[in-house]
């Protein structure tokens, strides 16, 4: 049994499942923070309501960020050449994301500090453009990586793209943004109906049940956009390797129109997972309606959880391709990390991960409960 | 070959970006201890004032943290972005480290310090302190990852390259953990930033003194820093990093150029006090040398020899000679990758293959490279000697002027007699001096590795990504627009916190006279 866990196999399957938990984590906890940045100036109109939105969120969005950070370490270790890969080819977007990020951080931090209108308004744009613009910025990446994207290896394995930043900013690309704006919208609307007391609250659950539903048609749009096979499609059409070394070289694939179903296709139990992706959006509108902030919040969650785990469900095994030179595309069996990495870093995780969540449940435990104007007004440390 | 002034760029927005960064994380290092340590003397005796510290110091940490953090989110994407076929080459066992320092500590600090600021009314005393020290005890796990992943950079151990993936592999991780470049630098950085933090805690309170304000938390405050202080600027100095110095024949290089020693001396060999280090004729300038103290610092004996530039230069031809093969060997298992003699003469060589790539400076395939280009290279393995020998020297005197200043006060906190104005006014002008230091102490560290971005592994000038100039030059000014705004911002909101002061006021006369300023 043992013996199989540390199969070369094995640890990749593990990986290319935690690279999804990684990126459903950060989805899931910073993606409610992204979505409360996006709905700041919509929720909340005076300098009081905009402070009690941002101190539902003030005291865990530290935390939540470390998924983020977590993800690129994790997958820095774990498939380098996606880390080299997507990071460089999506250089100027990458980073546009890193500057509104580092605008997110100082925002919570410094708005509140000054009394002064203009200083406070200008952080709230600051708060605006560091939730809304990741969100749609992380959604163009799913969009192009799901069209492939133009780059290969030289015989070093030196990777080039051959794109541009415009050439990233099509069509389709912007669409799956809009696809993931709409999720995090929702999300941080779930987040603000289930935190915030009073006017914000409310406000939150009545442009939720829009956000939801724009999810959803979404969603379901880019399904069959995908069944028009308007995305194209890889697929690996010589001998798989599983347990081969990580050489991106030593493989032939080719695009495929149809390749994004193929999966669905042969196991078709998976279809369970972008029917969810459609249907608990619409639980969650119907939980914004119906005042359950609770439910809400979990549908909202388990619905990133879907429309994220569709993309990899779709994809697999060909995590990043390569529109220019399909066979150099990255795979799960070609593109990780040696085995001993592998298997160091599923150590480090199994240890640690637990440790996280529990430590993060009990700080959210010691949070319960609404953020109100009073709150807001009479603690010195709030934001 | 890549775009020299695409290879400029990238190093230039690292080093902007890492060296801005490194502003903020020494003071959060150090203040996060110090106060933790304020807070667990409030949780002992239960006297408020030692919460009341403990808050105002947490605002003036809260402030440079949240800049820390935005920072530290460039450089975890950084090397994806600007150095993809590092990225790649290392990426197996130069990202372990990064990922477990998410793991194991990012977590632990960002989780917790929310807490911090948002748990003083939902937290019993004791359970807050815990949450204290949780955020104090990350934020120094952090920096051990960080240092063991750049440690690896100094001293590529626990690992060998794979023809079949074309990459550094991991052959030994306890190797890479327990690598004692990265145990020396731990130490060294762990307590260059507890010296910021304490310089930072006795520069503002002695302003307080000075202008007689808050007195009671800005006398307690000092005699904290005083302590606190002395202890990290002697573990500094004693435990510098020179210590993993004599380790690689990079290492060693870097010793010699930041000592601009020439000539190999017999041992124990002199210390070049100042003089002016001339990379033209290969010599010193005006040298003031001291026997014997060389030797005892870079080897910690008196029998050790320490190689000179131009023993090392010799040295780095050699194995620039013995890498030639192992590029050969690796190009034939590219073309036939069953070719099993090919596979033999290659792990008999690649420890050299590295050097070997330092030629493609000059020529596409290594093999074949003149005499001429083989000298000229071995020559590359020098760094820029006036650059390293000069920063060098500022951060030691910098060390060194800490000291006297943590002692000095230490003396008269110990002191019954009231305390002279030139001690406050000395603590609040030392204020810049570790800042100076931590930061030319990265220059001397890492401007000192290259040519290398892993020593004897990869040359810097093959690591970046595929981009353009003007790529770069857009996110460099982008950066530098950035950070400088955030900075004036910064600095003021500091500013504003330290001229309002703590909440409370606390007016309790004491005792005694200690540390009350002499009018």
């Amino acid at each position: 049994m043992i013996e199989f866990l540390f199969d070369y196999t094995t640890l990749r399957m593990i990986w290319w499942i935690l690279l999804g938990v990684l990126l459903i984590g950060f989805a899931v906890t910073d993606g409610f923070d992204m979505g409360v940045g996006t709905l700041l100036p919509f929720v909340a109109k005076t300098d009081i309501e905009r402070r009690v939105a941002i101190n539902t969120v003030g005291p865990v969005w530290e935390g939540n960020q470390v998924w983020f950070i977590l993800g690129g370490g994790a997958i820095f270790a774990a498939w380098p050449a996606l880390y080299a890969l997507s990071f460089s080819g999506l250089y100027l977007a990458m980073f546009l994301v890193l500057f509104a990020l580092i605008l997110r951080p100082v925002g919570f931090k410094y708005r509140s500090k000054r009394d002064s209108r203009r200083w406070r308004n200008n952080w709230d744009w600051a708060l605006f453009i560091g939730g809304a613009v990741p969100a749609l910025i992380f959604g163009v990446a799913v969009g192009n990586v799901l069209q492939g994207v133009p780059f290969h290896f030289t015989d070093d394995l030196r990777p080039i793209y051959e794109g541009n930043l415009f050439g990233l900013l099509n069509p389709l690309a912007i669409f799956c943004g809009l696809v993931s704006l709409a999720m995090l919208v929702m999300h941080g609307a779930a987040w603000l109906a289930f935190k915030a007391d009073g006017v914000v609250g409310e406000r939150a659950a009545a442009i939720g049940p829009k956000a939801a539903l724009l999810a959803a048609i979404l969603f379901a749009l880019g399904g069959v956009f995908i069944f028009l096979g308007w995305f194209g499609g890889y697929e690996v059409t010589g001998p798989i390797v599983w347990d081969g070394p990580s050489n991106p070289l030593r493989k032939i694939a080719a695009a495929n129109a149809g390749a994004w179903l193929h999966n669905f296709q042969n196991m078709p139990l998976l279809w369970l997972v972008p029917l969810c992706g459609v249907l608990l959006p619409l639980v969650a509108a119907a939980g914004f309606r119906a005042r359950k902030a609770g439910l809400t919040f979990f549908a909202s969650q388990l619905s990133i959880v879907c429309i994220i785990a569709t993309v990899g469900l779709a994809m697999f095994p060909v995590i990043l391709p390569s529109s220019t030179n399909p066979s150099h595309s990255l795979t799960v069996f070609d593109a990780s990390s040696s085995r001993a990495t592998l298997r160091n870093m599923l150590f480090a995780t199994v240890i640690f991960l637990p440790l996280i969540l529990l430590y993060t449940a009990w700080v959210y435990r010691v949070l319960w409960g609404k953020v109100s104007e009073k709150d807001v007004h009479d603690a010195d440390h709030a934001y | 070959m890549t775009d020299p002034l695409l290879v400029e760029l990238s190093r230039l927005q690292f080093a902007l970006t890492a060296m801005y960064h490194f502003l903020f994380v020494p003071l959060t290092l150090g203040l996060s201890i110090m106060i933790a340590m304020m807070e667990t003397v409030y949780v002992m005796t239960e006297r408020t004032i030692w919460r009341d510290m403990t808050k105002f110091w947490g605002v003036l940490f809260g402030i440079n943290f949240a800049l820390g953090v935005a920072t530290g989110i460039t450089m975890e994407f950084q090397f994806g972005m600007n150095w993809a076929f590092y990225s790649h080459y290392v990426g197996d066992v130069f990202g372990a480290p990064l990922a477990i320092e998410g793991l194991m500590a990012f977590f632990l600090e960002a989780t917790f310090v929310g807490l911090f600021f948002f748990g003083w009314d939902k937290l019993s005393p004791r359970a807050h302190l815990a949450v204290t020290w949780l955020v104090a005890l990350g934020t120094n796990f952090s920096a051990l990852w960080i240092l063991i992943a750049n440690g690896w950079m100094q001293n590529p151990v626990g690992a060998a390259f794979n023809p079949d993936t074309m990459r550094m592999e991991v052959t030994d991780f306890i190797a890479v953990l327990f690598n004692p470049v990265a145990q020396a630098k731990f130490v060294h950085t762990v307590s260059a930033g507890y010296v910021c933090g304490a310089t930072f805690v006795l520069g503002i309170s002695a302003f307080y003194m000075l202008r007689g304000r808050h007195i009671q938390l800005a006398k307690r405050s000092f005699v904290i820093a005083a302590a606190f202080g002395t202890a990290s600027a002697l573990s500094v100095i004693v435990l510098g990093d020179e210590s993993g110095y004599e380790i690689t024949d990079n290492q060693k290089m870097k010793l010699a150029a930041m000592e601009a020693m020439w000539e190999t001396e017999p041992a124990p060999a002199s210390f070049t006090a100042i003089g002016i280090p001339d990379m033209q004729d290969k010599t010193t300038h005006f040298a003031i040398r001291i026997p014997w103290v060389m030797g005892l610092i870079g080897t910690r004996s008196i029998d050790k020899q320490i190689p000179g530039i131009f023993e090392l230069v010799e040295r780095a031809e050699k194995r620039i000679r013995d890498g030639i093969p192992a590029y050969d060997a690796l190009e034939q298992l590219k073309a036939d990758r069953s070719n099993a003699a090919a596979r033999a003469r290659f792990d008999a060589t690649s420890a050299d293959l590295g050097y070997a790539l330092l030629l493609k400076r000059y020529v596409a395939d290594p093999r074949q490279a003149t005499e001429e280009q083989i000298k000229q290279a071995a020559w590359d393995t020098v760094p820029t000697v006036p650059a390293i020998f000069f920063t060098f020297r500022i951060m030691v005197a910098c060390g060194f002027l800490l000291l006297a200043v943590f002692l000095t006060s230490l003396w008269y906190t110990m002191r019954e007699a009231p305390a002279p104005r030139w001690l406050f006014r000395m603590a609040l002008f030392a204020m810049p001096l570790p800042w100076i230091a931590v930061e030319v102490g990265w220059f001397v560290a890492e401007f000192g590795r290259q040519p290398w971005v892993i020593e004897g592994v990869l040359p810097t000038f093959l690591a970046t990504s595929h981009l353009s100039v003007s790529d770069l030059i857009i996110t460099i000014l982008g950066f530098t627009l950035a950070y400088g705004t955030l900075a004036v911002i910064e600095v003021r909101l500091m500013l504003a916190a330290i001229a309002k002061g703590p909440a409370t006021e606390h007016t309790e006369t004491s005792r005694s006279a200690i540390l009350v300023p002499a009018q």
